[in-house]
């Protein structure tokens, strides 16, 4: 099942406010989702919450090693008054930071850093961005595609675990 | 309580700690370290806190002890294969687990359960709601000090777990349902089953009441303890009963129904001060809810098939779906990205328990030591799931 | 003859008032010990009225401190397993039930895997002040005891500052306490201790203020004159002081750390406190002391407010009533051991039962000799009293128990609210209201 367009006032006011800087509208499975410029999101997310959309679910990512902007970044949006979710998507290149989120919603403090750590990819305006699952110390953004699956940052569990091997 | 500070309960950013070298001695704060090795913070949680005498001044979460990487293992595994997966992060609400999952799955592949299954996967799911619900309050319980409720609450919950043993062979990490729909039919007194549990169980709930509810030192440890308002539980994602608490009445069973839960008659228990004892509150009646959820189901059980035809090679369309259902912890969500192949692309699972704990931080600040396990114990956080 | 000798002779024949010079002589001419115990033992009626601490036989008085530390050691034994049988009945399950039939040996092996385990101190620790916590903690516990009444005569000594004795060395205690939470040099431990030393210190004054009460009905600090004044008022002082009474009930509760009090070892939030550094037999000392701690204010509460060793009902004298009550003792442990003996027959007969089998009949058969042995006249007479005083204050213990099983814990800032602003209050206008009605009385 391709995806459908997704138009609506709602989409129609958002183009109106930031014009080609939204990619994509588009429906799929009934789900809502707006491919965002990387340039824009900051202010795309203030909009947003300003529409109501007070309940930040998610944050996360996808990494595309092979593309040129290897990083997609999906915000999940919810709003509890219209009960309606959005997802936004927006495509980073290796290095680039990531507006917070944080300034709408304070819960993405956790989901950031969670992004951080899994993937490397740095968010400004964020309170505290530190790893938040795996150790400070850790070399390496496990969740990256180019991170396989057995391995372990050797030196750090030779010298924390006393593990000889590293595994 | 006058003499308490309100302090921002949003803030973020590092704690400040005394640095390393200068001297303690003339500071009154002490820096505790509660966990990852200590009976009540629900497994490895590492709350540091910083404390004038008893007083909590700033604490912080150090998680991360029991990550296993699940997402990554799920990018590694079929489809099917990673369903055993799901019932080790939250491993007290496994079925629900399994629920979100496989209905996650169901939708990136755009089929639906036939009907006996998800009246199936609802009464599973509500049972796995009591019996989560059921140590979340033998524990809490224990963490205020009184003893007795958590083995009252472990014999109820034993008669759970002899149903899903019953049904699947398992008692903890069921893995009950399939992508699909199910794999085994009913046993036979499984309905007599059902109905023998709801027939006992509201009068055990009122058991626990009789103990706590109306208990002079529990009211004490916990009206107006780690109160939490709606506005804070919004900005901070938090879901589940904590929200309830907060006087939301927002339950994604409502929401947005999944599963056929449009068809059952309950309500959403609200609180109206946000504080563990409307949680506890919540949470009480929220089990006498699924209760009434699983007579109504068990009357309704159709006939009919219980898997839907999926392909036997089962290699989802190219796309993305984000699949959320109400666990017992709150919102319990699964974003898949597939790329057309046998395994997900990307799999991120949404923990309520992950997102719920941010909200600790906040709500310790100006509370005392013995507080800070009440406020743990009142989120409902399972180590698994937060770690993943 | 010596001077020392004639002193002798001089305290004894006034203390004894005892005739006869051949006995009095002999004494005399005899070091003291022996002459006291010589003096025990030819004069019955002697060491009858007042205890050995008070009529200066040593001797005795070392074989009742004896006794005493070993009645304390086994009374801990039988309430810890008591306790958790209790304990576990109360919550749905069975307790121990593996060591012995229905788990009786199970405090005997849990001392034994106590005193083989490893002995660890913390690094950084004060090493001095770490040995010396359990001990002091377990000193005051039990020499307080010494002050105690079992019966008029069963006792150590009747000091005549007696309330104030037991007072005094109960609450160094805390002491104790505090060292172990700061020996310990870790953050738990020092917690416990602090929350310890606040709760217990802000309790005692509760304790000392309903203890005044009392004092104001009997006019004396002496233990046993406590309790003859409640036999000579015809009445237990609980019916003229019951809010001194509730106060203390409530303040022992706090002073010897017992749920919903026992914040300086609160497992779910500081670990296990002050003792969360100690293992082995330095941990059981603790445990030890906390029990007989347990066991020392319910001694306090039944001697001041509950009549001591008298009988229930003192003040009814009908006819064969003494006779009956005096065979209740016997008829308790012949009680037990029926029970046991039954258990035992009604066990299976497989072979892998017999030791739990032949176990219980032996300890059935102990019981109903005891029994046997408390139905004989002489020991029936000297024995009620201190039945009576150990029944009292087991009640005591089971409220424990059952308390602990019941309620929530405190929060330390409710637990100090309560002391300060309810308990001392109302004690201080309970003694107030106490004092003017005692004047008032004719």
């Amino acid at each position: 099942m391709a995806s459908a367009p997704w138009e609506d006032a709602f989409t129609a006011a958002l183009r109106d406010q930031f014009g080609s800087h939204i990619l994509n509208s588009e429906l799929y499975r009934e789900q809502k989702l707006l491919h965002v410029d990387r340039l824009s999101v900051g202010d795309v997310l203030r909009a947003l919450h300003r529409a109501g959309f007070d309940y930040l679910v998610d944050v996360t990512a996808v990494h595309w090693p092979k593309r040129e902007r290897p990083f997609d970044l999906i915000w999940i949006l919810y709003s509890y008054a219209d009960n309606r979710r959005v997802r936004v998507r927006a495509e980073y290149p290796e290095g680039d930071e990531v507006a917070s989120a944080t300034p709408f919603w304070p819960g993405a403090n956790w989901l950031e850093r969670e992004v951080f750590d899994m993937f490397g990819i740095r968010f400004s305006g964020h309170p505290d961005l530190r790893r938040i699952l795996l150790p400070e110390d850790w070399t390496g953004h496990p969740l990256r595609k180019d991170y396989p699956i057995l391995q372990q940052d050797q030196a750090w569990v030779q010298l924390h675990l006393g593990i000889e091997r590293g595994q | 309580m006058s003499h308490r500070t309100t302090p921002d309960p949003l803030r973020g950013g590092p704690m400040t700690a005394p640095a390393p070298g200068e001297s303690h001695l003339d500071s009154s704060e002490m820096i505790l370290n509660m966990g990852p090795q200590h009976p009540s913070t629900h497994g490895v949680l590492r709350v540091v806190l910083k404390l004038d005498g008893e007083r909590v001044v700033d604490a912080e979460c150090v998680i991360g002890y029991l990550h296993r990487g699940v997402e990554k293992i799920g990018e590694h595994r079929t489809y099917m294969q990673f369903n055993p997966y799901v019932d080790r992060m939250d491993y007290v609400s496994a079925v629900s687990n399994g629920l979100g999952y496989c209905e996650a799955v169901e939708k990136l592949q755009g089929v639906v359960a036939p009907p006996r299954a998800q009246v199936v996967r609802v009464m599973l799911a509500e049972l796995n709601r009591i019996s989560s619900h059921i140590v979340w309050l033998g524990t809490h319980a224990l963490d205020i000090g009184a003893m007795t409720p958590v083995f009252y609450s472990f014999r109820e919950r034993e008669e759970i777990l002899k149903i899903f043993e019953k049904y699947c062979g398992a008692r903890l990490t069921t893995h009950a349902f399939r992508i699909g729909g199910l794999q085994w039919d009913l046993y036979d007194g499984f309905e007599s089953d059902l109905r023998r549990f709801c027939q006992t169980f509201p009068a055990r709930v009122d058991e626990y009441e009789t103990l706590l509810t109306e208990n002079r030192i529990w009211r004490e440890r916990t009206v107006g303890v780690g109160r939490l308002d709606a506005t804070t539980c919004k900005a901070l994602g938090v879901t589940g009963p904590v929200l309830r608490a907060a006087g939301v009445a927002w339950d994604l069973r409502k929401a947005q129904p999944y599963s056929g839960y449009e068809k059952y008659a309950f309500e959403i228990p609200v609180g109206e001060n946000g504080d563990t004892y409307d949680r506890y509150r919540v949470r009480l009646q929220e089990m006498r809810q699924s209760c009434r959820i699983i007579a109504q189901a068990v009357d309704g059980i159709p006939d009919g098939p219980i898997l839907a035809r999926i392909p036997k090679v089962f290699k989802p369309p190219v796309g993305e779906v984000y699949h959320s259902i109400e666990a017992p912890k709150g919102e319990l969500g699964f974003y898949i990205v597939s790329d057309g192949s046998l395994q997900p692309y990307r799999l991120r699972v949404r923990p309520p328990s992950f997102v719920n704990l941010q909200a600790l931080r906040g709500m310790v600040r100006g509370a005392l030591v013995a507080d800070v396990v009440a406020i743990i114990g009142s989120i409902d956080i399972v180590l698994g799931e937060v770690d993943r | 003859m010596s001077m020392a000798g004639g002193w002798w002779l001089v305290r004894n024949a006034e203390c004894c008032r005892r005739p006869g010079v051949l006995a009095a002589g002999l004494t005399a001419a005899l070091p003291a010990p022996a002459a006291n115990l010589l003096a025990a033992v030819t004069s019955p009626q002697a060491a009858a009225t007042s205890p050995p601490g008070n009529t200066g036989h040593f001797l005795l008085a070392t074989v009742y401190i004896l006794l005493i530390f070993a009645g304390i050691s086994v009374g801990v034994i039988v309430m810890n397993w008591v306790e958790r049988k209790v304990l576990a009945h109360m919550q749905v399950r069975l307790g121990p039930m593996r060591v012995g039939p229905h788990g009786l040996l199970q405090p005997i092996a849990d001392a034994l895997k106590l005193l083989l385990k490893e002995d660890l101190v913390p690094q950084g620790a004060d090493h001095l002040v770490f040995w010396l916590a359990p001990v002091v903690v377990v000193v005051a516990a039990f020499s307080a005891f010494t002050a105690i009444p079992f019966g008029p005569t069963a006792a150590v000594s009747d000091l005549n500052i007696g309330v104030l004795f037991v007072l005094a060395v109960a609450s160094l205690g805390v002491l104790g306490i505090i060292f172990a939470g700061w020996s310990s040099n870790s953050h738990y431990p020092l917690l416990g201790a602090l929350r310890a030393g606040a709760q217990m210190v802000s309790y005692e004054i509760t304790i000392g203020l309903a203890v005044v009460a009392v004092l104001l009905h009997t006019g004396t600090l002496s233990m046993q004159g406590i309790v003859r004044a409640q036999i000579d008022h015809q009445q237990w002082l609980l019916f003229r002081e019951p809010v001194a009474f509730g106060l203390f009930a409530v303040a022992m509760v706090a002073e010897t750390n017992r749920s919903p009090f026992d914040l300086p070892e609160a497992e779910s939030e500081l670990v296990a406190g002050y003792h969360a550094e100690y293992s082995g037999f330095r941990w059981s000392l603790f445990m030890l002391g906390e029990y007989a701690g347990m066991m020392l204010v319910s001694a306090v509460a039944v001697t001041l407010w509950l009549g001591g060793w008298t009988r229930p009902f003192p003040n009814v004298h009908a006819a064969g009533l003494d006779a009956l009550f005096s065979f209740v003792p016997a008829a308790c442990f012949l009680l037990l051991a029926g029970m046991a003996l039954r258990a035992a027959w009604k066990m299976p007969g497989h072979r892998r039962w017999r030791v739990q089998r032949d176990g219980l009949a032996v300890f059935g058969s102990l019981l109903l000799g005891l029994g046997l042995l408390l139905a004989v006249p002489p020991m029936r007479t000297a024995c009620q009293n201190v039945f009576w005083f150990v029944l009292k204050v087991a009640v005591f213990q089971y409220l424990f128990i059952w308390y602990r099983a019941t309620f929530p814990r405190y929060r330390y800032d409710q637990l100090l609210r309560i002391g300060w602003r309810i308990l001392i209050p109302t004690a201080l206008a309970n003694l107030v209201l106490s004092a003017t009605l005692t004047a008032l009385r004719p």
